[in-house]
């Protein structure tokens, strides 16, 4: 049986049929067409599938479709402007090198900028407790880190 | 994992109905545990019942010398909450240590201490402050809702509406974390309580259970010397990959008295 679903991805409303046991991350990529959310472990591990539903960093591998109903959900292709400028966690990934492969940074992007939100001027040791749930296998985190430490100082700087 | 059916019911009597008509039914909190069971296929319910669309089961209340906390209270919203922060801080810090960042924002105090993990860390929070479990039908003491491995008092149909944890006079809790999984290898809840110094563990055994000879110790000489020399019995500890029964047992006395050390 399906079920219809509908929410808001990146500021539009989308719509779609779902089995119940369809996960979110499916509908983003599979529905929706939005393969910038990656799956890494599919077990809660890596954090690639990271997105932000009604403003909070969630898994999205461990998330069913039908719980999405009616909620906000931004991943990493609502992330920068429409003219194409960059978010400033994204910008700072780039000065900083916080990627090699590319595989995690999805997740890695939407979970610094829900710690750049909760942490104003965090740390580098609160960035690194912060990772916990998102894993990288090439960079060795010295980037990424620099990187949301920087994005968090800037984007506190902005809203002062 | 295989298909099933999805439901929302409205209040907490609707979804116990549900339960009882459904004999191969889940509840779903965060789901944070029973997704990647449900996706490694051990388990398959024919219906899955979410809890989110129920009212008045989220949230943190002060009742007179307790606390409430709504079953489906995240772990994230427990750590942030100013009164928790303020009148329970050891168990801030505690909801603060669970996962990581993202699985904080969807699993649930409710729905973690219903799947009775003996590595999960609020089983030593509430069974440390001598919290109550108040269901759809009674109250019942944590000291008696953790009755061994994955397995709770809560009857088949019964669902936990809030957890009420007395104010304590001072808590603190200290894991060691698995550096993987960030489950407990152990976890020690030590609480000054208007009844009494409690020390509650994780982590260690098939479910959380309290270590009276330290109490007694405590309640005497609330330092971390007065209990330097109690060791739990390793024979009835977990022995696993991760840690053999004879270091959980020396790590549980570690971590009790770093935890009384805490205080300072």
């Amino acid at each position: 049986m399906l079920i219809n679903v509908n929410m808001t991805i990146n500021g539009k409303a989308v719509s779609g049929q779902v089995e119940a046991r369809t996960l979110l991350v499916e509908f983003i990529r599979d529905h929706q067409k939005l393969t910038g959310t990656h799956v890494g472990c599919d077990t809660t591990q890596c954090g690639c599938c990271t997105v932000h539903v009604d403003g909070k960093a969630v898994k999205s591998c461990t998330m069913l479709a039908v719980q999405a109903v009616g909620k906000e959900i931004l991943t990493i292709e609502g992330l920068a402007k429409a003219d194409g400028t960059l978010h400033p966690v994204q910008e700072a990934f780039r000065e900083h090198h916080g990627l090699q492969c590319g595989f995690c940074t999805p997740g890695m992007v939407m979970v610094g900028v829900d710690i750049c939100r909760r942490h104003p001027n965090a740390d580098e040791h609160t960035v690194r407790l912060e990772l916990e749930g998102n894993i990288c296998r090439c960079t060795g985190y010295q980037g990424i880190v620099e990187a949301i430490v920087d994005a968090s100082a800037k984007m506190a700087g902005e809203q002062a | 994992m295989e298909n099933f059916a999805y439901h929302t019911p409205a209040s907490v009597a609707d979804a116990a109905k549900f339960l009882e008509a459904h004999e191969d039914a889940k509840l779903m909190s965060g789901g944070m545990t029973l997704l990647p069971t449900l996706k490694q296929r051990l388990a398959a319910p024919t219906d899955l019942i979410d809890l989110a669309k129920v009212p008045d089961i989220k949230g943190v209340c002060r009742d007179g010398d307790e606390l409430v906390i709504g079953a489906m209270t995240t772990h994230a919203d427990v750590h942030e909450n100013a009164l928790v922060r303020e009148l329970i801080p050891g168990l801030a810090s505690l909801a603060g240590q669970i996962g990581d960042p993202a699985v904080r924002h969807r699993g649930t105090i409710g729905g973690s201490c219903a799947n009775a993990d003996p590595a999960a860390d609020y089983p030593a929070g509430t069974v440390g402050l001598g919290a109550t479990f108040v269901t759809n039908k009674r109250k019942i003491a944590a000291d008696d809702f953790f009755v061994g491995l994955f397995e709770t008092a809560l009857e088949p149909s019964e669902i936990i509406v809030g957890v009420r944890f007395p104010i304590p006079v001072w808590s603190h809790y200290q894991k060691l974390r698995h550096p993987a999984s960030g489950y407990a290898v152990v976890g020690v809840f030590v609480a000054q309580t208007k009844a009494g110094v409690r020390v509650a563990v994780t982590g260690a055994g098939p479910s959380a259970f309290r270590i009276s000879a330290m109490e007694e110790a405590l309640a005497k000489d609330f330092s971390a010397k007065a209990i330097e020399n109690i060791k739990v019995d390793a024979g009835d500890l977990n022995n696993d990959i991760h840690a053999s029964a004879d270091y959980r047992a020396h790590v549980v006395t570690v971590l009790a008295k770093r935890a009384v050390a805490a205080k300072g």
